[in-house]
C-alpha cells in the first residue's frame, strides 16, 4: 500500500519535473516528509534519485525530438559541476545565509522578468553572442503546440555561465538539482526559448545530481524501500511529461513556472533571514 | 564535417545510451520489488538495508530484495555519467576538438567530485 502511494506521488513528480525542468524534488521531498512521515535525510536521498530519474527519463524523448540543445547543456555543465564542488566546499566554511538571500532575490528578479514577457510563442531573434558563435550554440526546434520550426540565437553566454555557476553552488550546498536557476539562466539571461531551456535544464540536472548521489547512497541516506518506487514512478512520469510538454503552449508553461519560482525564492529568503532554523 | 549531422550523431548516441541505462536500471528495480512482495522479506533484519559496496554486491548475488533494488538505483545514478563519457567518444569520432575538450572537462570535474565526496 505504502509503495503504491509513493509510486503515484512519484509519477506526478516526474510529470511536473519534466515539464518545468525542475527535477521533481520540489514535490518528492515535502510529500514524503509531510504525507508519509519519512525522515528528512531519507526524503532528500529519494529526491536526489528523483532528479536523476526525471533527467534521464525525459531526456530520451526531448533529445530524440530535438528540443534539448546538447551543446548548450554540455558547455554549461562545466559551470554547474565546478559550482557544485565550490558549494560543497564553502558549505563547511561560511554560513550560507547571505547566499540564500542573494539567490532568493535573483529568483524574484527573474520571476518579474518572466511576467513581463509577452510574445511568447514568437521567439525574438537576439543578436548572436560572439562566444555563442564560436561554441556553435544556436539551434532550432519544432514546436508541436504551434506547429512551427523555431530557430533561435543565443545571447549573453557569460551571464548565463555565471548564473549556472551559482546554480551549481546551490546544488552543492543543498543537494538539490536547482532547476529553477538553470531554467532562469537559459531563459532570462541567454534568451533561449522556454521549452529549450526546460528540456536542457532537465538534461543537465542528471549529471549534477549524479555527483552527489554517490555520497548520499554510501552514507546510507537512500532507503531502497522508498527510493525504489520513487525511481520507477518518476521515470514513468517523466516519460509522460516529456510528451505533454511539447504540446503545451510556452505561455502556459511560463504561467505554471512563475508561481513555483516565487515559492522557491521566498523559501530561500526565509531560510536566509534565519526563520528556517 | 557538417555541424548539423554531427550534432545529430551525438543526439542519437546519447539518447540511445540513456534509454539503455534507464531500461536496465528500471528492470532491476522492478525485479527487486517483485522479490520483495513475493517473499515479503527484505533480506535483512528489521528496517536495515545495505549501503556499503561489498554488502550491496554480496546481497544482490544472494538475490536479497533490498540489495537488488539498490543495484538498480546505482545503475540509474551511473547513467548520466555514462552519457558524458559516450559523448566524448562521439565528439572525438566527429573530430570536434572543442567539444571533446568541453565534455572531457565535465567528466574530470565529475570524477573529482566523486573523489572529494568519498573523502
Amino acid at each position: 500500500m505504502f509503495s503504491l502511494q509513493i509510486l503515484l506521488i512519484a509519477i506526478l513528480a516526474g510529470i511536473v519535473g519534466s515539464v518545468l525542468g525542475l527535477g521533481g524534488g520540489i514535490i518528492v521531498t515535502p510529500a514524503l516528509t509531510l504525507l508519509f512521515g519519512v525522515s528528512i535525510e531519507h526524503a532528500i536521498g529519494a529526491s536526489i534519485i528523483s532528479v536523476i530519474a526525471t533527467s534521464s527519463g525525459s531526456a530520451i524523448a526531448y533529445i530524440r525530438d530535438r528540443i534539448t540543445n546538447l551543446r548548450v547543456g554540455m558547455f554549461l555543465e562545466i559551470a554547474t559541476t565546478i559550482g557544485a564542488i565550490t558549494g560543497a566546499f564553502i558549505g563547511g566554511l561560511i554560513a550560507p545565509n547571505l547566499l540564500y538571500i542573494i539567490f532568493g532575490l535573483l529568483l524574484v528578479y527573474s520571476a518579474v522578468n518572466m511576467m513581463k514577457k509577452k510574445k511568447d510563442d514568437q521567439q525574438e531573434l537576439v543578436p548572436m553572442h560572439p562566444a555563442a558563435a564560436k561554441l556553435k550554440l544556436a539551434g532550432s526546434y519544432y514546436d508541436k503546440a504551434i506547429q512551427q520550426e523555431i530557430p533561435y540565437n543565443v545571447g549573453n553566454v557569460y551571464g548565463g555561465f555565471a548564473v549556472m555557476y551559482g546554480a551549481g553552488i546551490i546544488s552543492g550546498l543543498l543537494g538539490i538539482g536547482s532547476g529553477s536557476f538553470k531554467v532562469m539562466a537559459m531563459d532570462v539571461f541567454m534568451k533561449l526559448p522556454l521549452k529549450v531551456s526546460t528540456a536542457t535544464s532537465n538534461f543537465m540536472m542528471g549529471v549534477t545530481a549524479a555527483a552527489s548521489a554517490g555520497v548520499y547512497l554510501f552514507r546510507g541516506d537512500i532507503d531502497p524501500h522508498i527510493a525504489g518506487p520513487v525511481a520507477l514512478g518518476v521515470l514513468a512520469g517523466a516519460t509522460i511529461g516529456a510528451r505533454i510538454m511539447q504540446r503545451m503552449k510556452s505561455k502556459t508553461i511560463r504561467m505554471l513556472f512563475i508561481p513555483v519560482l516565487l515559492y522557491v525564492a521566498l523559501q530561500m529568503i526565509y531560510e536566509g533571514i534565519g526563520f528556517g532554523k | 564535417m557538417n555541424e548539423n549531422t554531427e550534432i545529430q550523431d551525438v543526439e542519437l548516441a546519447v539518447s540511445r545510451w540513456l534509454r539503455i541505462g534507464v531500461i536496465i536500471s528500471a528492470a532491476v528495480i522492478v525485479i527487486g520489488l517483485i522479490l520483495l512482495f513475493i517473499t515479503g522479506d527484505s533480506g535483512y533484519p528489521g528496517s536495515f538495508y545495505p549501503h556499503t559496496l561489498s554488502d550491496i554486491l554480496h546481497g544482490a548475488v544472494q538475490l536479497r530484495p533490498y540489495a537488488v533494488i539498490t543495484i538498480g538505483l546505482i545503475l540509474l545514478i551511473l547513467t548520466p555519467v555514462l552519457r558524458v563519457a559516450i559523448s566524448i567518444w562521439v565528439f572525438m569520432r566527429e573530430g570536434d576538438k572543442l567539444y571533446v575538450m568541453i565534455t572531457s572537462i565535465v567528466l574530470i570535474i565529475l570524477i573529482i567530485s566523486f573523489v572529494l565526496g568519498k573523502a
